[in-house]
């Protein structure tokens, strides 16, 4: 009976096209990159493959809201791409994982890429236990994009500073506008504006060397009633992204003033918004409780992978795409923004008005608990004030509802850290 | 009288119930001529004012659905030529070729019809990451290899061959592989065809587990293609569209071709049970 | 070669195949769903312990988990009696001796059931928009205001239950066809005789010849509905408020997605229990109904 022999043959078949694939002379490079960056990055890569004869980058292009899921998929089943964009909430995951190549000794012999040119605290979220995994890409914080025409016109010639400014600004927006009409656009399927606030507060979110979580504390619940609060007065729709077919239509016709997003939507509100627009849209700091707040030190690094074959031209790659002058050319490209003091300092970038406020955001920015399960934590938190916002739950029961589920999650890095292991 | 307005109201009923079902079909095809932006209107337009196979384009040359499409055929006959060979020689050797513990293994697999797959799924997965088969159209294909219902449908289609006929074969001399061959094959094609409808739809229709096993954008399937493809492009209703277009009209017209096979098929299914 | 080797020979592939890739794992899940497998133990095997039913017992203490399971209720005990009602009222209309077309209209009905899940959840996606929709602006045109279908957690799961009724009627309508023209045409003629109403024929002697055919199908539909995976991941990704979370797309998450293998096998196992457990109850109400 030949046919076992078969089927092995025919499962066996794809394996062998990719292996043949792979034993040609010229180094394929496989590069996942996520969202805009995705489409953005393959403009810059013909030069590299010009420069560097012999490597040869293909660019997967993978949705942002499919990236964790995709990742952490490729690593459990040994599929993993030669380098990667990575959020840098990730890393800790990752390196949990041991997905990652350490970038040390790579970092200590390059010449183009010193730590010292880099933002210390974008830096330091690619450091984990000492060792680096990562090299910044883009710094991105969260800040207020909104409608400067609108706010004028509701009796605030300057955006808001603090909490309770911005409330007195989103009651008259909400007020003094026509037709159908929020203030402000808070996605229910996102979770960063929600965290960027609770950033804000003194209280870390996670305590005991992140193996105990802190939703149940004041300050967190004070953030959470302020959020809710905002839906709950009817400043902000509750709906999540996927409803609002386009959010770039929605801000043009007016249907929101503020939103809180990133950098790369620099770009896009100048591509997409029609051109009446122009002039009547800014950025701003994030109002904090008490005058200007924190917000996310948030941003995408260059990671290679441990279990790539081709680590020494993916670092070739991750070397150029943090070269100052292809920094400056992906911020003309995206509105990202370099993680590079000396990319800062090119006249592009430092003219720009809409960067301004992230140059001052920055400042105040502040890492993300650096452990494996954040990502699951912060998603839950999403859940949890969605269903807050619903009214499915009161804040004080969601604040220790999230509270409890977190704990639970962070059980087996309690019993691991217990044991003496090293994480 | 009374007749034809009975007539009247059970055709006036056909009518509105296939328009239902037909609607949603007819009116991906008319969204997917549209030019980009215009179905997200007020009110949604039913038909292009301008046709245009532009998101044809678009998916073709800067979606690559052509390879995704590449590798959901190439799944789905793969799928289904293996099926073929390995149940319908287990269906028949349980309706007529009387072996060792082929009572209690009939019983073992009657037990384990109610297992859902989803239980296998996990330990499978780390099973096909340990012999490199994770990321692979070979991995997407092991769920199809066998199936227990498949040999079963074989099985009932085979009691129904005549002993005198197998058995007057023998006594020519003809062997177990030759009468298999020459004699059985040829009666089963009916089911043989029923059996490939089915498999071709399923691998071509599936989702779960391809979503599980892939991983590289590359080798997708279409549904996996197009569910990844979606959630990226939330607001091009119309390239989704044409994207759902490609991905259906395969199954449509192989339906349609097939029909009386699939349905005797699906009603053998339903007898037996 | 003996007929019995040859049995053997022909029946081995197809049951190794079964024993090495569906029975094993399933053994092997049973073995997973009592271990702590996460992404620790992805990492480094030494990570992985033992703890007995742990799984078990913290899932039935989530909230998330009674959700998922009221949800798959939900959905099956609303979808499945409005499938298989629609089946039969498909069936009847079908094999009603007036019609014309009787084949064209067989495959319309039936054309949903062999589309892609996927494509066709999309289309209804925009379908249901709640602006730009189709649905929404035929209500409009009754003077129905526009539903949120997919954003409000009240209608996100009957919306999916209308979109699976849409899709899977027509299975069954054909297999209630078959039984339909196999009751035998005396029975109505003697009922017509009595004076019986199309109603009471209806009621007396179709449903009562349907039973071992509808007892079939609803096992099969029960079985196919509470595997409900890819309408909520393609239309609502759970959403909203967790209205659309499944045990199935539970099971996801938590397996594929954040990578607690142990965890997902005990949902798993518990999808099994309860698919187990509802399939014997039907039988044996079927078979009580039948004596």
């Amino acid at each position: 009976m030949r046919r076992p022999a078969l089927v092995l043959l025919l499962c066996a078949l794809p394996v062998a096209i990719a292996a043949c694939a792979r034993g040609e002379t010229q180094t394929v490079l496989r590069f996942w990159a996520m969202g805009r960056e995705s489409e953005v990055v393959t403009e810059l890569l013909p030069e590299f493959e010009r420069t560097h004869p012999g490597i040869k980058v293909k660019v997967e292009q993978l949705p942002w809201t499919a990236a964790h899921e995709k990742l952490l998929t490729a690593v459990a089943g040994d599929s993993t791409p030669d380098v990667c964009e990575l959020g840098n909430t990730w890393i800790p995951e990752l390196v949990a994982l041991k997905a990652l190549a350490p970038l040390d000794a790579r970092i200590a012999a390059s010449t183009g890429i010193a730590s010292a040119d880099y933002f210390p605290g974008i830096w330091a979220t690619n450091v984990i236990g000492g060792s680096t995994f990562g090299v910044p890409w883009y710094v991105d914080t969260r800040l207020l994009f909104y409608r400067t025409d609108l706010v004028r016109d509701a009796g605030f010639p300057d955006p808001p500073r603090s909490w309770s400014e911005w409330q007195r600004v989103l009651a008259a927006v909400v007020a003094h506008g026509s037709g159908e009409h929020y203030a402000i656009l808070l996605p229910l399927d996102e979770f960063e504006p929600l965290l960027a606030l609770a950033l804000q507060q003194p209280e870390p979110l996670l305590v005991d060397g992140g193996v105990r979580a802190n939703f149940a504390s004041a300050a967190f619940e004070r953030t959470l009633d302020f959020y809710v609060g905002m839906f709950r007065k009817g400043y902000a729709p509750g709906v999540s992204s996927s409803q609002i077919s386009n959010v770039w239509t929605e801000f043009g016709r007016g249907y929101f003033a503020f939103y809180i997003s990133g950098p790369w939507n620099i770009g896009e509100f100048q591509r997409r918004l029609p051109p009446e627009l122009a002039g009547r849209w800014m950025t701003a700091p994030l109002p904090g409780p008490d005058g200007p707040g924190a917000s996310i030190a948030g941003g995408a690094s260059l990671a290679v992978f441990g279990h790539s074959r081709h680590q020494d031209a993916a670092w070739q790659l991750v070397e150029y795409l943090s070269r100052p002058s292809v920094q400056e050319r992906f911020h003309a490209l995206t509105g990202d923004l370099p993680p590079r003091r000396s990319a800062w300092e090119s006249a592009a970038i430092a003219g720009d008005p809409y960067a301004r406020a992230f140059r001052d955001q920055l400042e105040r920015a502040r890492p993300v608990p650096q452990v494996p399960e954040w990502e699951r934590i912060v998603q839950e938190m999403r859940l949890v004030a969605e269903r807050v916002v619903r009214a499915q739950l009161s804040v004080h029961d969601g604040a220790r509802e999230l509270n409890a589920t977190a704990d639970r999650m962070l059980a087996k890095r309690r019993q691991l850290t217990a044991e003496g292991a090293t994480l | 009288m009374r007749l034809t307005r009975a007539t009247v109201l059970v055709h006036g009923a056909l009518v509105v119930a296939a328009g239902l079902t037909l609607l949603p079909l007819l009116w991906m095809v008319s969204a997917s001529l549209m030019p980009a932006g215009t179905s997200s209107s007020y009110p949604p337009p039913l038909w292009p004012d301008h046709p245009t196979l532009e998101n044809y384009r678009i998916l073709f040359a800067r979606a690559g659905v052509g390879l995704h499409f590449l590798n959901s055929l190439i799944v789905a006959v793969a799928a289904t030529g293996l099926a073929l060979v390995f149940n319908v020689a287990a269906g028949y050797a349980f309706a007529k070729l009387e072996f060792p513990g082929r009572r209690r293994i009939h019983q073992v697999l009657v037990a384990a019809l109610v297992i859902p797959a989803q239980v296998a799924m996990l330990p499978l997965f780390l099973m096909l990451k340990t012999i490199g088969l994770v990321n692979t159209l070979g991995g997407v294909l092991v769920p199809y290899l066998a199936g227990i219902f498949s040999i079963f449908l074989v099985r009932q289609a085979a009691l129904a061959l005549p002993d005198e006929l197998l058995d007057a074969a023998r006594i020519d001399g003809a062997g177990e592989f030759s009468i298999y061959w020459r004699i059985v094959l040829p009666l089963l094609t009916p089911i043989l065809v029923t059996l490939a409808v089915f498999t071709f739809l399923g691998a071509w229709n599936d989702f779960l587990w391809p979503l599980v096993i892939l991983n590289d954008g590359d080798r997708y399937t279409l549904p996996v293609a197009l569910a990844s493809l979606s959630r990226e492009h939330v607001p091009d209703s119309e390239l989704m569209m044409a994207g759902s277009v490609v991905t259906v009209i395969p199954v449509l017209v192989l339906f349609l071709a097939l029909q009386r096979y699939y349905l005797q098929g699906l009603m053998a299914g339903a007898v037996k049970g | 070669m003996t007929r019995g080797q040859a049995g053997l020979l022909f029946a081995a592939p197809a049951l190794c195949i079964l024993a090495v890739f569906f029975l094993l794992p399933v053994c092997a899940a049973l073995a997973l769903s009592v271990t702590d497998f996460d992404i620790y133990a992805l990492a480094d095997l030494r990570n992985l312990r033992f703890v007995g039913l742990r799984n078990y017992v913290e899932l039935l203490s989530r909230p998330l988990f009674w959700k998922a399971l009221g949800n798959t209720l939900y959905f099956t005990a609303v979808g499945v009696p409005l499938s298989v009602a629609a089946s039969i009222g498909a069936a009847l209309l079908v094999n009603s001796r007036l019609v014309r077309f009787r084949g064209f209209f067989r495959t319309a009905l039936f054309a949903p059931v062999v589309t892609t899940l996927v494509a066709v959840a999309i289309i209804w996606r925009y379908l249901l928009h709640t602006r730009y929709g189709l649905i929404n602006f035929g209500l409009g045109r009754l003077g129905i205001g526009p539903v949120d279908w997919l954003g409000n957690p009240h209608f996100a799961m009957p919306s999916i239950i209308l979109f699976s009724v849409w899709k899977n009627f027509g299975y069954n309508m054909v297999i209630v066809l078959a039984a339909l023209q196999n009751i035998p045409e005396d029975l109505y003629e003697a009922a017509g005789l009595d004076g019986a109403s199309a109603w009471q024929q209806f009621r007396h002697v179709t449903l009562p010849m349907l039973g071992p055919t509808l007892l079939f199908v609803s096992i099969l539909t029960v079985a196919g509905y509470f595997q409900l995976f890819a309408e909520p991941y393609v239309m609502t990704q759970g959403g909203p408020a967790q209205s659309t979370v499944s045990v199935l797309y539970l099971l996801y998450e938590e397996g594929f997605r954040w990578w607690n293998l142990g965890m997902a096998s005990a949902v798993a196992f518990i999808l099994f229990l309860m698919m187990f457990a509802v399939t014997a109850l039907q039988l044996r109400f079927g078979r009580g109904a039948e004596t």
